[in-house]
C-alpha cells in the first residue's frame, strides 16, 4: 500500500480532532454568551476582544486543578470511564463528510477520513457505544448518586436509541444509500431532506438532545437531586474530558443531523469550489447549536417518567409511522411515476402524524396537569 | 495477505484473553466488561473477512444494547461481587472432564478432515460494496422470508412476555396495599 495514503489519514484524523477540541472550547463561550443574551446578561467578556480568550482562560485553569481520586473508587474503571466518553464522540465524527475534494500538489484529498458504505450503520454502533463511559463512570465512583446518574442515563440512551435508528432510517430510505457521502449527494442533485421529511428532522432534533445529555433531557446531571450525577467525584482534567464529551457530542451530532437532512456540505457553487463545502457545513452547525442554547435557555427539565412515557409511547411510534409514510411514498412515486406522491404525500402525512402526536402530549398532560403519577 | 496475518494473530490472542477474562473475574462488571471487548474483537474479525454490515451489526447490538442491559442489571441488583467460595463443589470437575472431551473432539475432528474438506477461502474485496449490503438485503427479504419473519415474531412474543411478567395488576396491587 502506497504510503502517502497512510500519511493523509493520519493527517485528517488529527485535523479532525483539532476542529473538534477547537469547536468544543468556543463552543462553550458560545453558549455562555449566548444564554447570557437571552437571559439579559453580559456574560463572559473580559478576557481578551468580546472574551475570545476565555476558553484558552478555562482550559489553563482546568489544567491546574488539583486532582483527587476518592480512596473508594473503583480505581481502574474509574480512570477508563472519561476516556471512553470522550473517544467515541471524537471517531464518531470520521464518516461525516465534511466535502467533496480539492486537489493539493497534484494529488485529490477528499473531505472525509473515512468513506465506509455502511457508514450510518457506523455512526449507530459508536453511539450505542457511548453509554459505556457515562454507566462505568456512575457505577465507578461507588456513590449513591453518581450511580442513580449513571442508571438514569443508560436507560434514557438505551430508549432513545431505538427512536435514533428510526430517524436514520428515513434519510437511508429517502437517500436509498447507507453511505453519507451519497446521502449528501442525493440531496445535492434533489431536494433537502428536510423539506420532504420535515418530521423526521425535528424528532432526531429531539432524540439526540436525549442522547447528548442536553437540557431539557439532562437528568442524568440533574444539581437538585443527584448534585451533578455520574461526574460527582471526578475533579480537574477527568472531570473536563466529560465535560469536552458533551460538547463534542454536541457538535457531533450537529453535524449528523446537518448531514442527514440538511443537505451537510451542499449548497450554492459547492461543485465548483469544494472548499466552500466545510464552510457550509459550518455555518448550518453553528445555526443547529444555537438551537440546542435557546431550547436549554427556556425549557425546564422534563420529569424522569415523562421522559421515559415521551419516548417510549411517543416519539418511537410516531417514528415507525414515519418510516411507513416515507416508504410508502418512495414506492408509490417509483410505481406510478407520479412525484407527487413523494413531494406531497410524505410531508403532508408526516405533519398529520407529527400533530397527531402533539394533541396526544397536550391531552395527557390537561388530564393529569396537577396530579402525581 | 501477511498483514492480514499478524492483524489476526494479534486479535485472536485478544479475543481469548478477553474470553479467559471473562470467565476469571470475580466481579461480575468486569465480566461483563472484558465479554463487550470480546464482542467487539470479533466483529474486527468480521471486518478482516470482509463484512462490514455484520461487523456493524455485532458493534451496535451485542456491545452496544445487550451488554449495555446487562450492565443495568448488574448495577441495579447490586450483584457485582460473587461468593468467594464455589456453591457446587462438583462443578469444577465436571466442567473440566466435559471441556476436555470437547477439545479431544475438537481436535480429532479437525486432523480428520482438515485434508479432506476445502480450506477457508476469504470473500474478496469486491464484496465490500455497496451491492453486498443490497444483494444481502434481497435475499434476506427473498429467500429467507420466512425465517426472517418467525425470528421477529419470537422476538416479539418474548418481548410481551417480558412486559406481562413485570405487569402488576391493577386490582391485586389494590388489594395487597
Amino acid at each position: 500500500m502506497d504510503w502517502t495514503i497512510w500519511v493523509e489519514w493520519i493527517v485528517k484524523g488529527f485535523v479532525l480532532c483539532l476542529i473538534l477540541l477547537t469547536g468544543f472550547a468556543y463552543l462553550t463561550l458560545y453558549e455562555r454568551r449566548a444564554l447570557a443574551r437571552i437571559q439579559v446578561r453580559v456574560g463572559p467578556n473580559r478576557a481578551g476582544p468580546q472574551g475570545l480568550l476565555q476558553p484558552i482562560a478555562d482550559a489553563v485553569k482546568l489544567i491546574f486543578k488539583e486532582e483527587l481520586t476518592p480512596r473508594h473508587v473503583y480505581k481502574v474503571v474509574f480512570f477508563i470511564a472519561p476516556i471512553l466518553t470522550v473517544v467515541p464522540s471524537l471517531i464518531i465524527a470520521a464518516v461525516i463528510p465534511l466535502g467533496t475534494s480539492f486537489n493539493l500538489f497534484g494529488r485529490e484529498i477528499t473531505l472525509y477520513v473515512a468513506n465506509l458504505n455502511v457508514g450510518v450503520l457506523y455512526l449507530m454502533s459508536i453511539a450505542s457505544i457511548a453509554v459505556y463511559g457515562i454507566v462505568l463512570a456512575g457505577w465507578s465512583s461507588n456513590n449513591k448518586y453518581a450511580m442513580m446518574g449513571g442508571i438514569r442515563s443508560s436507560a434514557q440512551m438505551i430508549s432513545y436509541e431505538l427512536t435514533l435508528g428510526m430517524c436514520f432510517v428515513l434519510a437511508i430510505l429517502l437517500a436509498n444509500s447507507m453511505n453519507p457521502t451519497e446521502i449528501v449527494s442525493a440531496q445535492q442533485s434533489g431536494v433537502w431532506f428536510v423539506l420532504v421529511q420535515p418530521v423526521g428532522a425535528i424528532v432526531f432534533f429531539i432524540v439526540t438532545l436525549a442522547e447528548v445529555n442536553r437540557a431539557p433531557f439532562d437528568m442524568p446531571e440533574a444539581e437538585q437531586e443527584l448534585t451533578a450525577g455520574y461526574h460527582a467525584e471526578y475533579s480537574g482534567m477527568k472531570f473536563a474530558l466529560f465535560f469536552m464529551a458533551e460538547y463534542q457530542k454536541m457538535i457531533v451530532v450537529c453535524m449528523i443531523l446537518a448531514t442527514l437532512f440538511l443537505g451537510g456540505y451542499a449548497g450554492p457553487f459547492v461543485d465548483q469550489y469544494p472548499l466552500l463545502g466545510p464552510l457550509y457545513l459550518f455555518a448550518k452547525v453553528i445555526v443547529l447549536l444555537f438551537f440546542m442554547i435557546w431550547v436549554r435557555a427556556t425549557w425546564p427539565r422534563i420529569r424522569y417518567d415523562r421522559l421515559m412515557a415521551f419516548g417510549w409511547k411517543i416519539l418511537l411510534p410516531l417514528t415507525i409511522y414515519l418510516v411507513f409514510v416515507t416508504a410508502a411514498g418512495i414506492l408509490l412515486a417509483q410505481e406510478t411515476g407520479n412525484q407527487l406522491f413523494y413531494f406531497a404525500g410524505i410531508p403532508v402525512l408526516s405533519i398529520i402524524g407529527f400533530f397527531t402526536a402533539f394533541a396526544i402530549v397536550y391531552r395527557d398532560l390537561r388530564r393529569k396537569s396537577h396530579g402525581r403519577v | 495477505m501477511n498483514s492480514d496475518l499478524i492483524v489476526f494473530l494479534v486479535l485472536s490472542l485478544v479475543a481469548v484473553s478477553t474470553a479467559l477474562g471473562m470467565l476469571f473475574s470475580r466481579n461480575a462488571v468486569y465480566s461483563a466488561l472484558f465479554l463487550v471487548l470480546n464482542f467487539v474483537t470479533v466483529a474486527v474479525f468480521y471486518l478482516l473477512l470482509g463484512a462490514p454490515f455484520i461487523a456493524m451489526s455485532q458493534i451496535t447490538v451485542y456491545a452496544g444494547a445487550i451488554m449495555v442491559l446487562f450492565l443495568f442489571v448488574i448495577m441495579l441488583l447490586g450483584a457485582e461481587n460473587l461468593a468467594p467460595s464455589e456453591s457446587l463443589p462438583w462443578q469444577k470437575p465436571l466442567a473440566a472432564l466435559l471441556s476436555a472431551v470437547l477439545a479431544v473432539e475438537a481436535i480429532y475432528l479437525l486432523f480428520s478432515r482438515a485434508s479432506t474438506a476445502r480450506s477457508v477461502v476469504s470473500p474478496d474485496a469486491s464484496l465490500n460494496t455497496i451491492e453486498s449490503l443490497r444483494e444481502m438485503a434481497m435475499d434476506l427479504f427473498n429467500h429467507f422470508l420466512l425465517p426472517f419473519e418467525i425470528t421477529s415474531i419470537l422476538l416479539l412474543v418474548a418481548m410481551v412476555g417480558a412486559i406481562v411478567l413485570t405487569r402488576q395488576d391493577k386490582g391485586e396491587a389494590n388489594g395487597s396495599s
